[in-house]
């Protein structure tokens, strides 16, 4: 990661991501959203995904866009932003066009782990230069706390109930990156908003590298109504996530792989705080056993070893 | 003086004479019209019409970005993505790739996209046929597509041509899709009349000037519409899609004085002084009508046929004051509409057609050629004999006659 921006104060004063939408209070995908738009400035063109951003920003006759928009579908983002991309290439090449804008596209876990991750999968295979944002609040939250392939084990869901037999989604969360990596992109990275200079340099690396290939950033997005906490506390339970080593912030760049602060000092488990400070805060652990906690505890550690290994491998 | 003054302008226009595929015949006009984007995923009958762009392209003949996407939800995707943008762009399918645009289909049209695609018409599993027949094209229908149905590979290569026009003009601003026969068009070879491009440039100039993602004019497409404004903006496209035909026709026009052609919405044969009428679309369906129609004229059956060549916005007028004299009207269908009162979907617009002129006269469904079931101009001239039955008698069936079915009741 190059550093483009040191403190909050080098970000442009510029808003692209208008207020007045219709977002929940302490919605954390806006929070994200708004951060990445800053960070990538004016000559972008963003696809959304069907999705709590979608349909909390464009309410006609209004939105809350002030960079060119499109939304097509919940499962496409990746294809619509691939012919937006091969689009702006052609007419440039036709002299039709003398833009240089940029493609970002847009989806939430939904739209990313799950129905669209073929689209997706294209997209990177075929190496378009689009920026892809995963905004990941952990579940189909447009639709009311559905269970996607992003939720984490044991969290409820209305789809994943906490119940006599069953206690919240009874699967593990899937490993994007590892999917995304494997697709051999110039450039992927996770991010939180807990950490908007951090976010906002990725995005900027991340757009510097698109005339090589696509780019992905994952970015932690936490929900309160969908994680059932005070609204006031999304950047704290953001924090609390890379603090307690459930969302690690690092880049894959070009075959390597860089861990960036606090994740960094990660791997030493002494360093990172007790899981326990992060599921304690959320409604949606609440029905959680000692025994459920140190699963999941087992689950992170398995996590930073096999994220150990990459590093040996590819650090 | 007309005619020769038209034969001339096509001496004038016409490049080559060649042997087409219906397919290869839309693969040449999408390269005569400089396309921008093209995304497709390959589905039998529509894939030599890729294999082609894909040699174009590869052979630089084209300056198009192609785009081979990993499913037909992601090709109709990507040209909408593209066609935001502001480019000239293309797609084919047939079948099961027709339908899994289908959500993309209402997409494309809600946004008015101008987007041409090419769609050999092909039967829908289960169980899977390859085989042609126009179910997939029935299903696409309501999707607020224009939609036209060629008869020959050199319609196919001048509808494209018309297509373009068409989609990007700005009354208009609506996808368009080109169908014909699969196989019985898409793999059969036809002599096809080639334009010089810059004929084909001109007839087709490009609308630059239409709403599109341009950061020096942000604008936000593909919005939620509460049910405050839903229905208006929906209303919107289906009057555009009304109103386009009188685009359509001008745009027929203006081809056929640039090309020496000469189509219109609705094709008629032997038409004026005809009794009994075949009302079809689609290549082998219409040629074998006409060719009974002949037969039938000969043993003195005042038989004629009417192509529907424009199918969706339906050329209501047209097609009424088409058969507005005859005595009796089949509608012969490739396509099921099942459930309904009558199974073939194209008699049902007849029928609503018919009634919107206050004209009531005897309509027969007919359905034929499903999954490319033979169809045989014997077929059609033994339909010809039993419409003339039915005047004679004034008995007419109350069901679809399903032609050539084996062990049906017809
Ligand atoms: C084909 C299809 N299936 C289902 C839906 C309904 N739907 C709209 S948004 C959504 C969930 C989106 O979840 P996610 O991508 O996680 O984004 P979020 O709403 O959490 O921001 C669903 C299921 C749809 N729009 N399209």
């Amino acid at each position: 990661m190059k550093v483009y921006f040191r403190t909050i104060k080098d970000l442009p004063v510029d808003e692209y991501f208008g207020p007045g939408q219709l977002t929940c209070a302490g919605c954390g995908p806006s929070i994200a959203i708004r951060w990445i738009l800053k960070a990538a400035g004016s000559d972008v063109i963003i696809v959304n995904a069907t999705g709590c951003i979608e349909v909390t920003s464009t309410s006609y006759p209004y939105t809350a866009w002030s960079v060119p928009y499109l939304h097509v579908a919940f499962e496409n983002a990746a294809a619509a932003a691939s012919g937006a991309e091969s689009a702006l290439k052609v007419l440039r090449r036709k002299g039709m066009l003398d833009a240089k804008a940029k493609v970002i596209a847009i989806a939430g876990d939904g739209g990313t782990y799950d129905i669209g991750l073929q689209a997706l999968s294209g997209m990177l295979e075929r190496g378009h230069g689009v920026l892809y944002v995963l905004y990941d609040n952990e579940a189909y939250m447009n639709t009311g706390i559905q269970r996607s392939g992003g939720t984490p084990h044991f969290a409820w869901t209305t789809t994943s109930p906490v119940g006599s037999k069953l206690k919240g989604k009874v699967q593990r969360k899937k490993d994007i990156m590892s999917i995304v990596i494997g697709h051999h992109i110039p450039y992927a990275a996770t991010a939180n908003l807990a950490y908007p200079i951090d976010l906002a340099n990725k995005v900027k690396t991340a757009l510097d590298y698109l005339d090589e290939g696509p780019a992905f950033i994952h970015v932690l997005a936490p929900c309160p109504p969908g994680w059932r906490y005070p609204e006031e506390m999304t950047v704290e339970i953001a924090r609390l996530a890379t603090e307690t080593g459930y969302f690690p912030l690092y880049e894959w760049d070009h075959g390597m792989i860089r861990f960036n602060p606090p994740s960094n000092t990660h791997f030493d488990k002494s360093k990172r705080k007790p899981i326990t400070e992060y599921l304690k805060r959320q409604g949606r652990f609440a029905h959680l056993t000692e025994e459920n906690i140190k699963e999941i505890e087992k689950e992170i550690d398995e996590y930073w070893d096999y994220l150990s290994k990459l590093v040996k491998t590819f650090g | 003086m007309a005619v020769a003054k038209a034969l001339s302008t096509r001496e004038e226009v016409v490049k080559e004479r060649v042997g087409l595929t219906s397919n290869y015949a839309a693969a040449y006009a999408v390269k005569t019209v400089d396309v921008d984007v093209i995304a497709a995923y390959p589905i039998t009958p529509q894939t030599t019409i890729i294999e082609k762009l894909a040699e174009f392209v590869a052979n630089g003949e084209i300056d198009a970005e192609y785009i081979p996407v990993e499913s037909e939800h992601s090709a109709l995707s990507a040209v909408v993505g593209a066609a935001a943008t502001g480019a000239r762009v293309f797609t084919a399918t047939s079948a099961q790739g027709l339908e899994f645009m289908h959500e993309v289909l209402y997409i494309a049209s809600g946004l008015r996209l101008p987007i041409v695609m090419a769609a050999p018409g092909r039967a829908l599993s289960a169980p899977i046929s390859i085989h042609g027949d126009y179910q997939d094209i029935m299903s696409a229908r309501d999707s607020g597509w224009v939609i036209m149905i060629a008869s020959s590979a050199q319609e196919v290569y001048d509808s494209i041509i018309m297509a373009y026009r068409i989609a990007e003009d700005n009354r208009v601003l609506l996808p368009v899709m080109v169908s014909y026969d699969g196989f019985l068009m898409s793999h059969t070879t036809e002599p096809v009349e080639l334009y010089h491009e810059e004929y084909v440039r001109k007839f087709t100039p490009r609308n630059l000037n239409r709403p599109r993602l341009d950061p020096r004019k942000p604008m936000t497409i593909g919005v939620i519409a509460s049910p405050d404004w839903y229905y208006e903006i929906k209303y919107q496209a289906i009057n555009a899609l009304k109103e386009s035909k009188n685009v359509i026709k001008e745009t027929h026009n203006e081809f056929n004085k640039a090309f020496g052609t000469n189509y219109d919405i609705v094709e008629k044969y032997m038409l004026d002084d005809a009794d009994y009428v075949l009302i079809t679309y689609g290549g082998a369906s219409s040629g074998n009508a006409k060719e009974a129609a002949r037969r039938a004229r000969e043993r003195g059956l005042r038989a004629g046929v009417l192509r529907l060549r424009l199918f969706r916005p339906f050329p209501t007028d047209e097609v009424v004051s088409a058969i507005k004299y005859s005595k009796v009207v089949a509608v012969v269908d490739r396509a099921l509409s099942p459930g309904n009162t009558y199974e073939g979907p194209v008699f049902n617009d007849v029928v609503s057609a018919l009634y919107n002129k206050g004209i009531n006269k005897p309509v027969i469904s007919v359905v034929h050629g499903i999954s490319q079931r033979t169809m045989l101009s014997d077929d059609f001239y033994n339909l010809y004999k039993k419409l003339d039955e039915y005047a004679k008698t004034g008995e007419y069936p109350r069901k679809t006659i399903f032609i050539g079915l084996r062990g049906g009741e017809a």
